[in-house]
């Protein structure tokens, strides 16, 4: 970038043959990792044996994209640095106004999807795929609010968060298959169990550093999934455990029969009554998630997190307790883990150790990170857009008719998460949507 | 006794592999402080990148040197993959020296899901076997019915490993390069100062840590005779152990800490269970990180303001 500035000076032909040339290098960077990776296949053969087939088509087609996005990238620079006088000084503010409606506006959609759902496709029962999709969306949400407690708040990297998601998930399993407890009462406990984990964790680890913090977590999670695959008589194994009990309307079940939902409130039997319910209750989890992450922003706990994510040591040399500040973060986070967890358990009817592996962590801390680290609306949208925008992308017909029948933007999806977060990182650290700023600031610091 | 002597021979075979992997996680958080945990999925590439040299050598050019081919596979991987290894420092992580502190920390985890996805995409989901180089064995030892062996493919592993660690111990102790790795590693401001070129010097260090885990690729490779685009997570996290264990930061601590995951990873299995060895991995990771993370030989960490 110091390069295209000097360059300006020297004139249009130089600035121009220079941006053309490190264009050209990018693309053959490209191509040099292109070899062998992309320009040649691995197939099963016949027999045991590994097939190859030559790809430098697709190879050719890589580079000369590289080229051209990078090629539009160093003229929009170079464009930007010739208007950087012109620049608008109102823009943050428009941007804080603007993100000041999408909360509401968003409540506003969420609160009313099954209704909204089931008036676009023409009934119940046809909406069922929205509805699931709000369902999956607001999952994520409500995680992503939990794990921002512990990296967005109080600055923790939490590689292992989905191990709490896990407790919660298997608490209710085993107690509503084992001892026959309701949703409602295991609810509750899943929170609780998941919180002590948390803190049986954090109470050793707490006072490592950053990045070893993470690892450590990571190994953590690990050892939690590797234990619920191998002890077979507690967890049921790889196989994990199925018929889990559903939810019921508070002591009333979604059944047809007499005393079921449907029957106490004089309506028509539905199966869909059930996932609509499903629906608003990980809306209410999600909710009470925000909730409790707003109001303790406000508290001399809240103030601790923030605190100590901008600078430990002034923190300790301040009198403030660390070990306790970051015990209740991570106990805070792991009891939202704990709930999400025990509604998985209870919408699927099945708990397998597969569905909590590190890369599900990795997706939860992606949605954090893109969301900004602390922003709550911003966690919100990069989950819609994460977990909901490749799952629309797979209903165009017309990506189909480009890349050809078999593809799947399910398969680019972690592709992509990958390369958002390093982006992020890259670009914009202090998040996409909204920024990063501590709750409270003195007077005219910085 | 024998079963004990076989379980070495095959821990220190692991063990070369983690440790030539642990030094590129060394090396990155001497420099410059941060855990590359793209490190494993880096390898993951390498062993790839070997694969399909491999095939085009074997299936289409017909050669059938062994040494010839395991040669020419190793150098063609480690100069790709160090040409990885370069771009992934450039595009992910030269960008964030002085952001907040997790920032490349979150980066390398962004590349590493990019890096195990690529390659999904690119190659394919399914288990990449290739057909056995070698398979013959020389018996070290023999009682009655039960028999002591090294086999080839372990001796090439051993051998190559301590070949290429005395070639990278020169390089980093005896070159100017090396000098300059060391200086930078100590105080990388002062460094500067006296001339070194920091930037380029980090880069060189993250082109050799990926060269030498593209020979942990090669190596693993041959001696599995298999692979499949998730293969970099559990290794790299293994290694980053060893590197932990060895004190991180430290090189001949890298390779010590390398052979004893190796072993301690091979005995569990020979001896408790093969189910958890991984966990055995982890809990090693967590004990060390807590009750001693200098490791072995490492300096201990002073948090300065």
């Amino acid at each position: 970038m110091a390069g295209t500035a000097t360059m300006a000076r020297t004139g249009a032909g130089g600035e121009a043959a220079a941006i053309v040339k490190d264009a050209l290098l990018h693309a053959l960077v490209t191509l040099g990792l292109s070899i062998p990776i992309v320009s040649y296949r691995t197939d099963a053969g016949q027999g045991t044996g590994l097939v190859l087939t030559s790809r430098w088509g697709e190879v050719a087609i890589l580079c000369a994209a590289v080229f051209g996005l990078r090629l539009a990238q160093q003229l929009f620079l170079a464009g930007r640095s010739r208007h950087r006088a012109k620049a608008d000084p109102s823009a943050p503010a428009a941007v804080s106004r603007a993100s000041a409606l999408i909360a509401p506006f968003t409540l506003g959609i969420a609160l009313t999807l099954p209704a909204l759902a089931a008036l676009a496709t023409g009934g119940l029962s046809e909406s069922r795929y929205w509805i699931d999709l709000g369902i999956l969306i607001l999952t994520y949400v409500m995680l992503g609010w939990g794990l921002n407690i512990v990296v967005g708040l109080a600055g923790l990297l939490d590689l292992g968060y989905v191990a709490f998601y896990a407790v919660g998930a298997y608490s209710y399993a085993l107690l509503s298959t084992v001892f026959g407890l309701s949703f409602w009462i295991c609810l509750p406990l899943a929170g609780l169990f998941a919180a002590a984990f948390g803190v049986l964790l954090g109470f050793p680890v707490l006072r490592l550093r950053g990045d070893y913090l993470a690892i450590v977590t990571l190994a953590f999670g690990e050892i939690i999934r590797l234990v619920l695959i191998n002890w077979v008589d507690f967890s049921g194994g790889a196989a994990g455990l199925s018929s889990i009990p559903r939810a019921s309307f508070f002591g009333i079940p979604f059944t047809a029969g007499e005393g079921g939902f449907a029957a106490t409130f004089g309506l028509d039997f539905n199966p869909m009554h059930r996932v609509v319910f499903l629906y608003y209750l990980i809306l209410a989890l999600a909710l009470i998630t925000n909730l409790v992450t707003l109001r303790m922003r406000r508290l001399p706990l809240g103030r601790a997190w923030e605190a100590l994510r901008e600078d430990e040591i002034a923190c300790r040399s301040l009198g403030i307790n660390t070990t306790m500040t970051k015990l209740t973060a991570f106990a805070l986070g792991a009891m939202f883990a704990g709930f999400a967890g025990s509604f998985f358990a209870v919408r699927q009817g099945f708990v397998s150790p597969e569905s909590f592996n590190f890369l599900e962590s990795a997706i939860i801390l992606a949605i954090v990170v893109l969301g900004g680290m602390g922003s709550q609306i911003g966690v919100a949208i990069a989950a819609i857009a994460m977990v909901g925008g490749p799952e629309l992308l797979r209903n165009l017909g017309f990506l189909k008719a480009v890349f050809g029948e078999h593809f799947d933007p399910n398969e680019y999806r972690l592709l992509l998460f990958g390369l958002a977060m390093v982006a992020m990182m890259v670009f914009r650290p202090r998040g996409l949507i909204a920024e990063r700023e501590p709750s409270v600031r003195l007077g005219a610091a910085r | 006794m024998e079963f004990f002597a076989q379980q070495f021979i095959n821990g220190l075979t692991l063990g070369s592999i983690y440790g030539l992997i642990a030094i590129g996680y060394t090396m990155v958080f001497g420099i410059i402080g941060m855990v590359n945990f793209a490190h494993g999925d880096v390898f993951m590439l390498s062993a790839f990148i070997a694969l399909i040299f491999f095939l085009i050598l074997t299936t289409w050019l017909g050669m059938t040197s062994v040494a010839l081919v395991f040669l020419i596979v190793l150098v063609l991987a480690m100069v790709l993959t160090s040409l990885w290894g370069w771009a992934v420092e450039r595009v992910a992580y030269r960008p964030l020296r002085g952001s907040f502190r997790l920032a490349p920390l979150i980066s390398a985890i962004g590349v590493s899901i990019f890096l195990s996805n690529f390659v999904q995409v690119v190659q394919g989901a399914r288990n990449k076997p290739v057909p056995p180089l070698v398979n013959d064995a020389f018996v070290l030892y023999r009682h009655e019915d039960y028999v002591v062996t090294l086999s080839y493919k372990q001796a090439i592993i051993m051998a190559t490993t301590a070949l290429l660690l005395a070639g990278f111990w020169y390089l980093v102790q005896k070159t100017s390069f090396g000098r300059a790795q060391r200086a930078c590693e100590q105080d990388r401001r002062m460094a500067a100062l006296l001339g070194i070129n920091v930037d380029r010097t980090i880069s060189l260090t993250f082109v050799l840590g990926a060269a030498l885990a593209a020979v942990a690729g090669t190596l693993y490779l041959l001696y599995y005779g298999v692979v499949s685009f998730s293969d970099g997570f559990v290794p790299g996290v293994k290694a980053f152990t060893a590197a932990v264990l060895g004190g991180i930061g430290s090189l001949p601590g890298a390779v010590i800490g390398g052979l004893i995951i190796g072993l301690i990873e091979t005995f569990w299995s020979a001896y408790f269970s093969i189910e958890y060895k991984d966990v055995a991995a982890f809990l090693i990771l967590i004990v060390v990180l807590i009750f001693k993370p200098s490791g072995i030989l490492g300096r201990p960490d002073v948090e300065k303001v």
